[in-house]
């Protein structure tokens, strides 16, 4: 019993100076801009543009539900058009940010530790070394860039959507005016809602890039361990963007 | 010159080389053989610092290999040229693309590196494959790139990682004779390591024997060919024991 808690330990002592090395050779790598330059365009597409279809859907769907819960709460206790005001607070402070979030958790993690584990078994990774390349600078700094580029990118796209729907779903099913919607949607805004969430997602983009991209170069065995890192990948970062959300919530707001 | 000296290298807690030591000239095609799971891939991986030992070293050019810090290496990679076992062609690159990676690492005008890249291809066999992906090309093919994706660096050092490994008859033949024509055309020095005697006997001017993390018998083909070391003789005749 001790002996295996002593050798836990031990792992995730070493787990955390690996990942201490890690952060270091990614900013070493960050000056070699030259190595980095070109692969970052693809990622902004894949990590970005690609995400968008299953964001916005979610958002979409999203914006409905928070609409009508928020109408179902207050109804006959506060004016209905608290029914804007929440909507767009969830969605600025909490939704938009933390179900994008966990949504690419699952599409960019499990992609980036997938495609990146299937290069370490296949000595792709050694190949780029042997060539000369930096795989830092050439693998993990275009992925880590463009995740906390684009993430937030997405969720303000996602943010817009789920008030939009949440706008269209007091029109048509809550009686309420666009007037009346939207002074709901300005009687608490505060500029700091925006920024907050867009914050917030910029780290869950760097985090669930770092993640992705820590737990590929990490892959052993084969096909059997790439399916391990990806699912590693995806608990990982859900976790720790569920973690990151109460440490912003707990030091900004 | 690539010297080998007391390489030592074990992996959680099983010694895979044990001592190693082997000078490899200039200018020679040095054929490390052995039983799989021997340590031969991983002797090779020291040389361009895949691997660090746990003792001893591999020196290249007077360079310690295990001392360098990452200019040194990467300077040191630009010598050399590494094929390995599966080829290891990047999947989202098309052929041309793989060939040209290393050559834009160097900087070369995109002319000169096109004009690389199409050398290395015809010397390889493989002429109008330049927009084929690595999905596209059999395990042969697959390995002639590797090759030329090395060549077209025109290194001082080629590395082969078990070239001719999970190939027919002939194709290993294509690949030794291209092996062959890539010393005659580029020079230079070459390491090879694979468990297929043909292949050792057809491009090595020298054969170690690697057994038990260390180098049994070293010599000429025909010094090793003729051995009556009982290892290297249980090897060469693929007895059971």
């Amino acid at each position: 019993m001790i002996d295996r808690i002593g050798r836990r330990a031990v792992a995730a002592v070493r787990a955390v100076g690996q990942f201490g090395h890690f952060l270091g050779d990614l900013a070493r790598a960050v000056p070699d801009v030259a190595t980095w330059r070109g692969p970052v365009m693809v990622q902004l597409r894949r990590i970005g543009v690609d995400s968008l279809p299953v964001a916005l859907f979610i958002a979409a769907f999203t914006g409905v539900v928070i609409a009508l819960q928020a109408s179902y709460t207050f109804r006959g206790t506060v004016p209905l058009y608290v029914v804007g005001t929440a909507t767009g607070k969830s969605m600025m402070l909490e939704f938009g940010p933390v179900l994008t979030g966990l949504a690419l958790a699952g599409r960019v993690g499990a992609s980036l530790a997938a495609e990146l584990g299937t290069m370490r078994v296949t000595e792709q990774v050694d190949a780029l070394e042997t060539l000369a390349y930096d795989p830092h600078a050439y693998l993990v700094v275009p992925r880590v860039l463009a995740a906390t580029v684009m993430v937030p990118l997405v969720v303000a796209l996602s943010m817009l959507t789920g008030i939009i729907t949440g706008w269209l779903t007091s029109l048509a099913l809550l009686d309420l005016s666009t007037a009346e919607f939207v002074k709901g949607l300005k009687l608490l805004y505060q500029f700091k809602d925006t920024w907050f969430g867009l914050l917030k997602s910029a780290s869950f983009g760097f985090t669930i890039a770092v993640v992705g991209c820590v737990v590929g170069l990490a892959t052993r065995g084969g096909a059997e361990g790439v399916g391990r890192s990806t699912t590693r990948a995806v608990v990982i970062s859900a976790m720790l963007i569920l973690v990151l959300d109460a440490f912003w919530a707990v030091v900004l707001l | 010159m690539i010297e080998f000296t007391g390489l030592r290298k074990a992996f959680d807690g099983r010694v895979v080389l044990d001592g190693l030591s082997l000078d490899v000239k200039d200018g020679e095609t040095m054929v490390i053989i052995g039983f799989s799971g021997s340590g031969k891939s991983v002797a090779l991986k020291h040389v361009v610092g895949l691997l660090h030992p746990d003792a001893g070293d591999v020196i290249v050019d007077g360079r310690p290999v295990s001392t360098l810090d990452r200019l040194g290496l990467t300077a040191l990679r630009r010598d050399v040229g590494y094929v390995f076992q599966f080829a290891a062609l990047f999947d989202s690159m098309t052929v041309a693309e793989n060939v040209a990676l290393g050559l834009q690492r160097r900087g070369l005008a995109a002319p000169e590196a096109a004009a690389r890249v199409t050398e290395a291809l015809a010397l390889v066999d493989l002429r109008g494959t330049e927009a084929k992906m690595p999905a596209e090309l059999s395990g042969g093919m697959r390995k002639r790139v590797g090759i030329a994706r090395a060549i077209a660096l025109k290194p001082r050092y080629i590395l082969y990682d078990e070239p001719t490994t999970g190939l027919d008859p002939v194709t290993s033949a294509v690949i030794d004779r291209l092996m062959v024509r890539t010393r005659e055309h580029l020079g230079g020095t070459a390491v090879v390591v694979t468990h297929d005697l043909r292949s050792a006997y057809t491009v090595g001017d020298r054969i170690a024997m690697l057994y038990e993390g260390r180098i049994r018998q070293v010599g000429p083909v025909e010094a090793i060919r003729h051995s009556t070391d009982p290892v290297v003789r249980q090897f060469i005749e693929g007895r059971p024991e």
